[in-house]
C-alpha cells in the first residue's frame, strides 16, 4: 500500500512537471509565434509610461530574452525553490513556491493565490457535502421505490437541476430568499457567518451536482439490487433495510466516490460561474479577471493550482479505491 | 413400505391444506378424463394420484410421517411484463422429505431456479398497485407452515435459518467488499443473538467442517482471494450455519472444474447426511443428480414432464423430452463415431408457450398421438410403476420406443 502510495505520487509529480510545460508553452511560447518580442511582454509590466530603459530593465529582471528553455527551467526551479530577480541594481526575493509576478499589480501569485484559494475550498467543501448528501439520498429513494411519485419527483427535479445553469439557479434562489446576503466570511473568523453567507452559492452549485449524482446512484443502486450478492444476503435472511444499505449501498457507492473525488477536484480549481455569479473572490473569478486583463503569470498560477488539484484528487480517488474495494488493494 | 401408504391419506385429511386443498385447485377443474379405461387415469400431481387412485406410491422415499416436510402444490409463478405474461413455473407439485434429496432437472429458462426461488419467497412482490414483480399462486407447505401466503417478516426469519440456499456462481453470489468470514458469520448473526467473536468462531467451525485448509487464517480473505471450489465451499459453509432443515441449491456445481465438481459433490451428500435435511438440487447436468437425487423432476416451458424415482427415471426415462437430455450427455462409454443427439430446436418463449404439449415442436414423436400434442395439454400421469410422465404417447409405446430408438443410442 505504501509503495502503492509512493509511487502514485511520484507520478503525479511527472505528470505536474508535464503540465508545467504544456502552460508555459502555451502562456510563453505561442505567443511569441504570434508577434510577441520579450519587449511587449515587459510591457504589460511597465505598464502605460513606457521607456526603452524602463522596458530593458524589465526584460532583464525577469530573463524575457534568455532562451525559452533556460525560462522555463528558471520557472519550474522558481516554483519548487524560490529565485530572485535581479535587474543589475537591485534584488526582488520571491520565495518558494514562486509564481513570478502579476503584470498588473506588480504582486506576486503565489500569495493571491493563496488569499483566494481559501474562498474557493469553502465552496468546494459545503457544496460537495450537500450534493452528495442529497444526490445519493434521493438517489437511493428513487431506486428503491422505482416507479413511485417520489421516484418521479426527484428525477423530474434532478433533470431540470441537470438543464438549469449555476446562473441562473444562483439568482433565482437570492430573489426567492430576499435579502439573503452572499459574501465571503473567513471560516475561522465566524463559522456561523460563514455558513450563512455561503449557502445560496452552495446550494445553487450543489444542485446539479447533486441531480446528477442522484440520476446515478439510481442507477447504481439498481444495478445492484439485481446483482447476485444481494439476492445472497436476502436468502440469508437479512432484513431489507440492511440488505439495501449494507449490500446494495455499499457497492453502488464505489463509482459515486470517485467521481466525487474528480468533481470536488474540479470545483477546487475554481467554481469559475458561481464566483462570477455571486462576486465572490475565489480562484474562479480571479482566472477570469486576469483573462481578462491579459495577466498571464496569474493566468499559469491559477491553472497549474486547479491541475495541482485535480492531479490530487486523482490521488486520493485512487487511494479511497483501494480503502473501498479489497480487490484493488490486492493488485 | 406400501402398508405404511395406507395411513397417509386419512392422515392427510388433518393436513392444514389437505385433501380439501386438493379440490379446489385450479388444477383439477381443468382435468377432464377422456382417457379410454385402458389409459392410466389422467390426475394433474403426483399427490392427487396418490391420495385418490394409488396410494402405494410416493416416489423414491419412505413416508414416516403423517405430512410430507416439503409439500409443493400447483406452484404458479407469473411475470406480468410489456410483452405478456412469463409464465415461468406453471403448475408443479412435488414434495420432499427429511434426508431425501429430489432433483430438479430441465434447460436453461425451464423454470428450476424460478421455482426455488420461490420457495425462499426472494421473488419480488407486485407493487400496491398489482404491477411488477412475481404472481404466485398455488401452495408450499413446509413443516405444516404455507410460505405462499406468509408475511414477508416471516419469511426474513425462515430464510438462511430452517431454508437455505446454495447458488450457482459462487464468485457474484459473494459480496466483494466483505470478507468470506463476514459473510458468513451474517447468516449466523441474523438469527441468533450472539456476539460478533461468536458468530466468527461459527465461521470458523464451519469453514474447516466444509473443508477449507487453515480455516482460521482464510476467514478474514475476500472472496476473490478463494478458488473457484473454496467459493463454493463458503457458500456451502453460509448456507448450513444455521443448520436448515431444507437446503436448495441451485446449480451448485455448473461453475466449478469437474474434479472440484466431485468434491463438492460428496461434500453436500456428507452434509444432507449429517443434519439430516431435506436437498433439493437443482441443474442442467444429469450427472449431478444421478449421484445425489432420490427422486427426479424433469421440467419444460414451467412444467413438470415426468417425475419419478431418480433410478427408474434414469434406466427407464419415458418422456421424449428426458430422452433428449440424456441423449445430449457425452458419456465415455459412447463409441467415439455415435454423435451426441441434441434436442432439435431451443426452449420454447413462456409467453407463448407452445399450444397442447409445450414440447411438441421438438419432439421426434409428436405424429405417434394424431394431433393431441398439438392441442391438448398432457397431464402427468402414472405408467404403473410409481413413474408420472406427461405425454401422449401411450405409456407401452414409449417404452417401445425408448427401447427400440434411444437406448441403443445411449
Amino acid at each position: 500500500m505504501l509503495t502503492y502510495l509512493v509511487r502514485r505520487l511520484l507520478a503525479a509529480v511527472g505528470l505536474l512537471l508535464v503540465i508545467t510545460l504544456i502552460t508555459f508553452w502555451i502562456f510563453f511560447v505561442l505567443p511569441r509565434w504570434a508577434g510577441q518580442t520579450p519587449q511587449s511582454m515587459a510591457a504589460g509590466y511597465v505598464g502605460r509610461q513606457q521607456n526603452p530603459a524602463a522596458l530593458q530593465a524589465v526584460i532583464d529582471r525577469f530573463g524575457f530574452d534568455k532562451p525559452l528553455f533556460v525560462q522555463y527551467f528558471d520557472y519550474v526551479v522558481g516554483i519548487v525553490g524560490g529565485r530572485t530577480y535581479s535587474d543589475g541594481v537591485s534584488l526582488i526575493h520571491c520565495s518558494a513556491p514562486c509564481f513570478g509576478y502579476s503584470f498588473k499589480n506588480y504582486e506576486q501569485v503565489w500569495p493571491t493565490l493563496l488569499n483566494r484559494a481559501p474562498v474557493t475550498i469553502s465552496i468546494a467543501v459545503g457544496a460537495g457535502v450537500l450534493w452528495l448528501v442529497f444526490g445519493v439520498l434521493s438517489g437511493v429513494i428513487s431506486a428503491v421505490r422505482k416507479g413511485s411519485i417520489a421516484d418521479r419527483a426527484s428525477m423530474g427535479i434532478a433533470l431540470a437541476g441537470v438543464a438549469l445553469p449555476v446562473y441562473f439557479i444562483g439568482p433565482l434562489l437570492e430573489a426567492m430568499t430576499g435579502q439573503w446576503s452572499t459574501k465571503y466570511v473567513p471560516f475561522l473568523s465566524n463559522p456561523l457567518q460563514w455558513a450563512q453567507h455561503l449557502l445560496i452559492p452552495w446550494i445553487a452549485l450543489a444542485f446539479g451536482y447533486a441531480a446528477l449524482y442522484a440520476r446515478m446512484t439510481r442507477a447504481g443502486m439498481l444495478d445492484a439490487l439485481n446483482e447476485d450478492f444481494v439476492r445472497t444476503a436476502r436468502a440469508k435472511g437479512v432484513r431489507e433495510r440492511k440488505v439495501l444499505y449494507k449490500h446494495a449501498l455499499r457497492s453502488a457507492l464505489t463509482p459515486i466516490i470517485t467521481i466525487f473525488g474528480m468533481d470536488l477536484g474540479t470545483v477546487l480549481g475554481g467554481a469559475v460561474l458561481l464566483e462570477v455569479t455571486f462576486s465572490l473572490p475565489g480562484l474562479g473569478l480571479l482566472a477570469v479577471n486576469s483573462i481578462e486583463q491579459d495577466d498571464f503569470p496569474v493566468m499559469m498560477g491559477v491553472t497549474l493550482i486547479a491541475a495541482f488539484f485535480i492531479v490530487i484528487a486523482n490521488i486520493v480517488v485512487d487511494v479511497l479505491y483501494a480503502v473501498v474495494d479489497p480487490r484493488v488493494r490486492q493488485s | 413400505m406400501s402398508g405404511r401408504h395406507g395411513k397417509s391419506a386419512p392422515a392427510a385429511e388433518s393436513d392444514p391444506g389437505g385433501a380439501e386443498g386438493f379440490s379446489r385447485g385450479p388444477g383439477r377443474r381443468r382435468a377432464p378424463d377422456p382417457e379410454p379405461a385402458a389409459e392410466p387415469a389422467i390426475v394433474n400431481s403426483p399427490f392427487e394420484y396418490e391420495l385418490n387412485q394409488f396410494p402405494e406410491f410416493t416416489p423414491g422415499w419412505d413416508v414416516g410421517e403423517a405430512r410430507p416436510f416439503l409439500e409443493v402444490r400447483d406452484l404458479r409463478v407469473h411475470f406480468p411484463t410489456e410483452d405478456g405474461v412469463v409464465k415461468a413455473v406453471d403448475g408443479i407439485s412435488f414434495r420432499v422429505e427429511r434426508g431425501k434429496t429430489l432433483g430438479i432437472v430441465g434447460e436453461s429458462g425451464s423454470g428450476k431456479s424460478v421455482t426455488s426461488l420461490s420457495l425462499l419467497g426472494l421473488h419480488k412482490r407486485p407493487d400496491k398497485r398489482g404491477r411488477g414483480g412475481a404472481r404466485i399462486s398455488g401452495e408450499i407447505w413446509l413443516d405444516g407452515e404455507e410460505l405462499t401466503t406468509a408475511a414477508p417478516e416471516r419469511l426474513e426469519e425462515l430464510r438462511g435459518d430452517k431454508l437455505a440456499m446454495i447458488f450457482q456462481d459462487p464468485l457474484s453470489a459473494m459480496h466483494p467488499y466483505y470478507t468470506v468470514g463476514e459473510q458468513i458469520a451474517e447468516a449466523y448473526l441474523v438469527h441468533h443473538r450472539v456476539s460478533k467473536a461468536e458468530a466468527r468462531k461459527r465461521a470458523i467451525e464451519m469453514l474447516d467442517r466444509v473443508g477449507i485448509p487453515q480455516p482460521d487464517a482464510r476467514v478474514d480473505d475476500y472472496p476473490h482471494k478463494f478458488s473457484g471450489g473454496m467459493r463454493q465451499r463458503a457458500m456451502i459453509a453460509m448456507s448450513l450455519i444455521c443448520n436448515p432443515q431444507l437446503l436448495i441449491a441451485d446449480e451448485p456445481t455448473t461453475a466449478l472444474d469437474v474434479t472440484v465438481e466431485a468434491q463438492i459433490l460428496d461434500l453436500m451428500r456428507d452434509l444432507q447426511r449429517e443434519f439430516n435435511s431435506a436437498l433439493i438440487i437443482i441443474t442442467h447436468d444429469l450427472g449431478v443428480v444421478a449421484e445425489l437425487a432420490d427422486d427426479i423432476m424433469v421440467m419444460y416451458a414451467g412444467k413438470a414432464v415426468e417425475y419419478g424415482p431418480a433410478k427408474t427415471v434414469f434406466t427407464e426415462p419415458e418422456h421424449p423430452y428426458t430422452w433428449g437430455l440424456l441423449g445430449s450427455m457425452p458419456r465415455l462409454d459412447r463409441a467415439v463415431q455415435d454423435r451426441l443427439l441434441p434436442i432439435p430446436g431451443s426452449p420454447p418463449s413462456l409467453i407463448n408457450v407452445p399450444s397442447g404439449c409445450a414440447f411438441h415442436p421438438r419432439c421426434r414423436f409428436a405424429e405417434l398421438a394424431a394431433g393431441r400434442c398439438r392441442d391438448e395439454i398432457p397431464q402427468l400421469a402414472d405408467n404403473g410403476r410409481k413413474h408420472l410422465v406427461a405425454c401422449h404417447v401411450r405409456p407401452d409405446r414409449r417404452r417401445d420406443l425408448f427401447a427400440e430408438y434411444i437406448a441403443p443410442h445411449l
